[in-house]
This record gives C-alpha cells, structure tokens and sequence, in this order.
C-alpha cells in the first residue's frame, strides 16, 4: 500500500517533468521558477522547524546516561558517554553526527537454543553511513555545476572520487555506493516483516524519490549524456540570479532538476529533517550538570507569597490580644 | 527561546553554507566558455564540420574517445567510420589534436569551466609538446 502510493508519486513527478522538459516553453518553468520556490521553502521551512523546535522549553538535563556520571574524584567520569561539560557534548555530537554512533550499538535479539541472545547488528549503521556519506560528497561536488570559479576542495573531492579512473566520464565512487546503499535500506524495509509493518509512504517516498534522482543523475552522466556547459550555464544563471535556459538540454536533466526540486520542497515538511533535527536532540546534546548547575523550570509561575514577617505586621495586635508570642513587638 | 545563540548560530552556518553559490557569486558575471575552432587545419577545411555533429561532439566525446582507446588498443581497429560514412583514424593525438591543435582554447576551455581534468595527458602528449618535440 504505501509502496504503491510513494512508487506512483514519484513516477507521476517523473512524468510531469519529462512533459515539462521536452516541451520549449515549459523548460522555463521546470527549470527556473520550479527550483527556486523549492529552494525558498527549503530555507523558510527549514529555518521555520529549528527554531520551532529552539522554542521548546528546556526544564532540566535529559541526556541518557551511558556511562558513569560526574561523582566523587576517585570515581571514574565516562565523560563522553555522560558528558558534564561542554567539550564532552561537542565529542558526543560529533560521534554521533560524524559516525552515527548510536546506531553502532544497535543490537539485535536472537533465540539461540533456548535462550535469547543479543549479537551485533551492523549492517544498518555501515549502509546509514555509507548512504549520508556518499550523499554528502556528492552534494559538494555538484557545487562545481553552480559556481565559477570552481572552489579547490570541490575540485580535489571530485578528483578523490573519480581517482578509480574508470571510463570517461571518470565512475564515481559515491555514484556507486549511493545506489547499493538506497537499494539496501529500502529492500531492508521491504522484506524484513516487522520493518515492513512500521513502515509508511513517508518511509518509502524520501528512499524512492532519492533512488530516482541517483539514478537519473547517473543516467545523465554515462548513459544518455547532455550538453554539461549548457547546464552549468543554467545553473549558474539561478545562482547568479540570471536565469537563462540555452537550447538542446535534454528532457533528463529537468527531470533530474524537478525532482531535486521536490525532494527539497519536501524536506522541512518530512522525516528528513533529522538533518537538523540530530543537532537538537536533547538526549545528546545536554551536558548531564543537572546537580552542579541551577537549571530554573519555565513553567514556574510567579507563587503569591505572604512570609511570616508579613503575617505577623497585619495581625500583631490580635495576636499579643490573644496571648501568642510575637517576634517584634 | 532556550540556548538561542547556539541554535541561531548553527542555523546561520548552515543557510551560510546551503547559499554559498549565491553569495559567492554576487556581483560577478559569469562567462560560457567559448570553444575557438581558430586553428590552422580547420582554417583550410571547406567545410567545418567535427568527426560526428556539433551536438553529439558537445555532450559525447569523452564516450567516444574512450570507445577509440578500446577499439584502438584492445580489438586493434584502429578506423572509425562516422555517421556521414567517413572513416577517420581512432586517435587522441593524431585525429582530435590535429585538427584541434589550441588545447589550451580549445579542450581547456570548457573543461576548466565544467570542473574535469581529464588525466589523459598523464601520458599522451598535447599539441604543444609534440611541436616541440618532447
Ligand atoms: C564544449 C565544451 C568541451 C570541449 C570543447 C571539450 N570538452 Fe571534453 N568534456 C567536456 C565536459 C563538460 C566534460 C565533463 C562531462 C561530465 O562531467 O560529465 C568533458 C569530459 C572530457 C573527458 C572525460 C574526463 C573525465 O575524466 O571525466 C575527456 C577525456 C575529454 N573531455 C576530452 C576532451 C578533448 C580531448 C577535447 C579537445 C579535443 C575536449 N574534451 C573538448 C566539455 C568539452
Ligand atoms: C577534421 C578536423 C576535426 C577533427 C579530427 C576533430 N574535430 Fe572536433 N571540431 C572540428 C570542427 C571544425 C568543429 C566546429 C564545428 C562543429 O561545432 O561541429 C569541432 C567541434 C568540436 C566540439 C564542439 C565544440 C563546441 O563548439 O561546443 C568538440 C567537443 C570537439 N570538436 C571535440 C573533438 C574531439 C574529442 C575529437 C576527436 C575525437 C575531434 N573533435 C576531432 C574539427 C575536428
Ligand atoms: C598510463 C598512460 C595513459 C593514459 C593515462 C592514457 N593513455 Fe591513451 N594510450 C596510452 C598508450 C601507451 C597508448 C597506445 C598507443 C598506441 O599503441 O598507439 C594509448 C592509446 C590511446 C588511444 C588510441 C591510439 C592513439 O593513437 O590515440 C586513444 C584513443 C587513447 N589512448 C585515449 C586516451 C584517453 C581519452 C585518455 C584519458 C581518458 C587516455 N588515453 C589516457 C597511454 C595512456
């Protein structure tokens, strides 16, 4: 069901951009107007959830505790797993942002003749980081195709990445790994049952959308090639705020363009946003001070207090009449 | 809002980051490479017209010169016969680089632009080093 329904979104968009590519007069607006008003949702909706998420009130610590906590001196601190400081969280979010190292530990729970065992499981987090990875680099290195002149680490990573010196075009290792590891991740949710019963369209849609737009990317480097100048003069017509559409640009690279386009329209709305999301994870990024460090609850409202000296000034006078002791007469 | 600095910061680097091709290009024109075919052989050409059409030589040619290495150096056929029928020898050096002898305003040109720095001339020689013999 939600296979069906995520695999028909992304052929419908595929469809509709193949139309709009093909066709003169709509190439401008599959190849001008539609990236930027994604691109404008993308850091309007982006910004919008961070500091959405920034708003949320902050009681106390909440880190979970992995390892021995801050204690007496001859106790040993874990202090990266149960950091009380600032440069113990930058470690743990580093780990965890670089390496994901929480999906490390994942393990997983077998019968073994009887007795339940837990074993490693680290397939999930070596295809997670092969996936974030491969898509990075291959981000970075698209920035050639939107700027002139080309900055260095961009070239030098696309020169790493083609070092295999496969073909012209040079293969690319990222090119390579992105695919198996997308593959990878969405046969994982199709044929393990119990990933397949938690899984919805919003599972699929983003492994389908971004197993298309690899594929056409890789379509449109070796197999049914376009005019690369012609493109980068599109582009960098958007990035210069020039918009120009030269002749003869293949309908596959609008497709390609138009479903970048939706996979950015789409982010800040969708699960995608743990790209920001991880840095926020108050798991992770709060320093476990909640005893060294007065942390105030927000909800606190201003309590009417009436202290005792107060008590005593507006009934002194019955008081003494009764007999009680008073503080100052 | 809690630890804002922090937050708004980081959000900051990152609409930094994700704007780069905008900022870094404010102000700068932007110039398409254009490829001169201003070199003494084409000059005498009648017609000027490359090994296969203008559109298929734009998007292609990598594809086609390392089809010629293959065919070339692995199946021994050194003769490539185009779509207008004309065989042409299947060679970097001696076909490509003859007729396109400016390297630098040629081939370069766009490849500096696109960002490729084809390895080829780890070992083949360019037009200007087989002119002076090297
Ligand atoms: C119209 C511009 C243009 C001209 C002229 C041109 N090239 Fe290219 N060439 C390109 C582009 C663009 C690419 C990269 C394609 C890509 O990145 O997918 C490329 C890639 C290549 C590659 C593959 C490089 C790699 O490692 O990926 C080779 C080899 C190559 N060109 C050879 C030549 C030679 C030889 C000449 C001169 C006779 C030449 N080209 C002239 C635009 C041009
Ligand atoms: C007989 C001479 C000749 C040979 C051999 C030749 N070219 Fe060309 N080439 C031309 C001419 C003339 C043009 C310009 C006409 C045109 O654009 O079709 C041209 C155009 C091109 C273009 C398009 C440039 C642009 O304006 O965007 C490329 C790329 C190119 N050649 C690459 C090559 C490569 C690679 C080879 C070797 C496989 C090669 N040429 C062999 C004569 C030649
Ligand atoms: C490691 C050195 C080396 C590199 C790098 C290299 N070649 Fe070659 N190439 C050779 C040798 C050696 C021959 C054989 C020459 C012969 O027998 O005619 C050859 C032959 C060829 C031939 C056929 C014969 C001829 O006269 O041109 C083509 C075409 C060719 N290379 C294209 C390329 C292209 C395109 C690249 C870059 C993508 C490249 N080569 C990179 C060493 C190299």
């Amino acid at each position: 069901m939600g296979i069906t329904v995520s695999l028909g979104a992304v052929l419908a968009i595929i469809f509709v951009a193949l139309i709009g590519g093909s066709t003169p007069g709509l190439q401008y607006v599959f190849g001008v107007f539609l990236p930027y008003v994604a691109f404008a949702v993308f850091l309007a909706g982006f910004a919008y959830r961070v500091v959405n998420w920034g708003r949320s009130p902050v009681p106390f610590r909440i880190p979970t505790t992995a390892g021995q906590e801050y204690s007496l001196p001859w106790i040993k601190q874990s202090k990266i797993d149960n950091p009380s400081t600032l440069w113990g969280v930058l470690i743990r979010m580093a780990l965890e942002i670089l390496v994901f190292r929480s999906l490390f530990r994942n393990t997983k729970a077998e019968l073994r003749s009887g007795h339940i065992v837990f074993g490693p499981a680290k397939w999930l987090w070596l295809g997670a980081l092969a996936f974030h990875w491969s898509f990075l680099i291959i981000a970075i290195r698209h920035v050639r195709l939107f700027v002139e002149p080309i900055p260095v680490v961009v070239q030098a990573l696309d020169t790493v990445d083609g070092m295999l010196q496969i073909g012209a075009p040079a293969l690319y290792i990222t090119d390579l790994l992105l695919v198996v590891a997308v593959t990878y991740l969405f046969l994982r949710r199709l044929v393990v049952p119990r990933m397949r019963y938690i899984s919805l369209p919003a599972d699929y849609f983003p492994l389908l959308l971004i197993f298309a737009i690899a594929t056409t990317g890789i379509l449109m480097r070796y197999f049914i090639r376009v005019d690369i100048v012609g493109v980068k003069t599109i582009l960098v017509g958007l990035s210069t705020f020039h918009p120009t559409i030269p002749e003869g640009i293949g309908a596959i690279f609008f497709i390609h363009l138009t479903l970048v386009a939706v996979l950015l329209a789409y982010f800040p709305f969708s699960k995608l946003m743990h790209l920001g999301g991880v840095f926020l994870s108050p798991t992770r990024n709060l320093a476990n001070n909640n005893r060294m460090k007065r942390h105030v609850n927000p909800w606190n409202y201003p309590v009417k207090v009436h202290t005792y000296e107060a008590y005593e000034n507006e009934f002194r006078e019955q008081m003494k009449e009764a007999g009680i002791p008073v503080e100052r007469e | 809002m809690y630890d804002a600095n922090k937050i708004l910061i980081g959000l900051a680097i990152f609409l930094g980051l994700m704007t780069y091709p905008v900022w870094s290009g404010l102000g700068r024109a932007v110039q398409a490479p254009k490829p001169e075919i201003d070199t003494p052989i084409i000059q005498k050409m009648p017609e000027k017209k490359c090994v296969e059409n203008t559109h298929f030589m734009k998007t292609t040619h990598m594809q086609l010169i390392n089809e010629w290495r293959d065919d070339a150096l692995r199946k021994g056929e050194r003769e490539y016969t185009n779509a207008r029928g004309e065989k042409v020898l299947m060679s970097l050096q001696l076909t490509c680089m003859n007729c396109h002898s400016n390297k630098d305003k040629f081939c370069d040109s766009c490849h500096n632009y696109a960002g490729v720095n084809p390895y080829c001339w780890d070992c083949h020689l360019t037009p200007k080093q087989m002119k002076e013999g090297i």
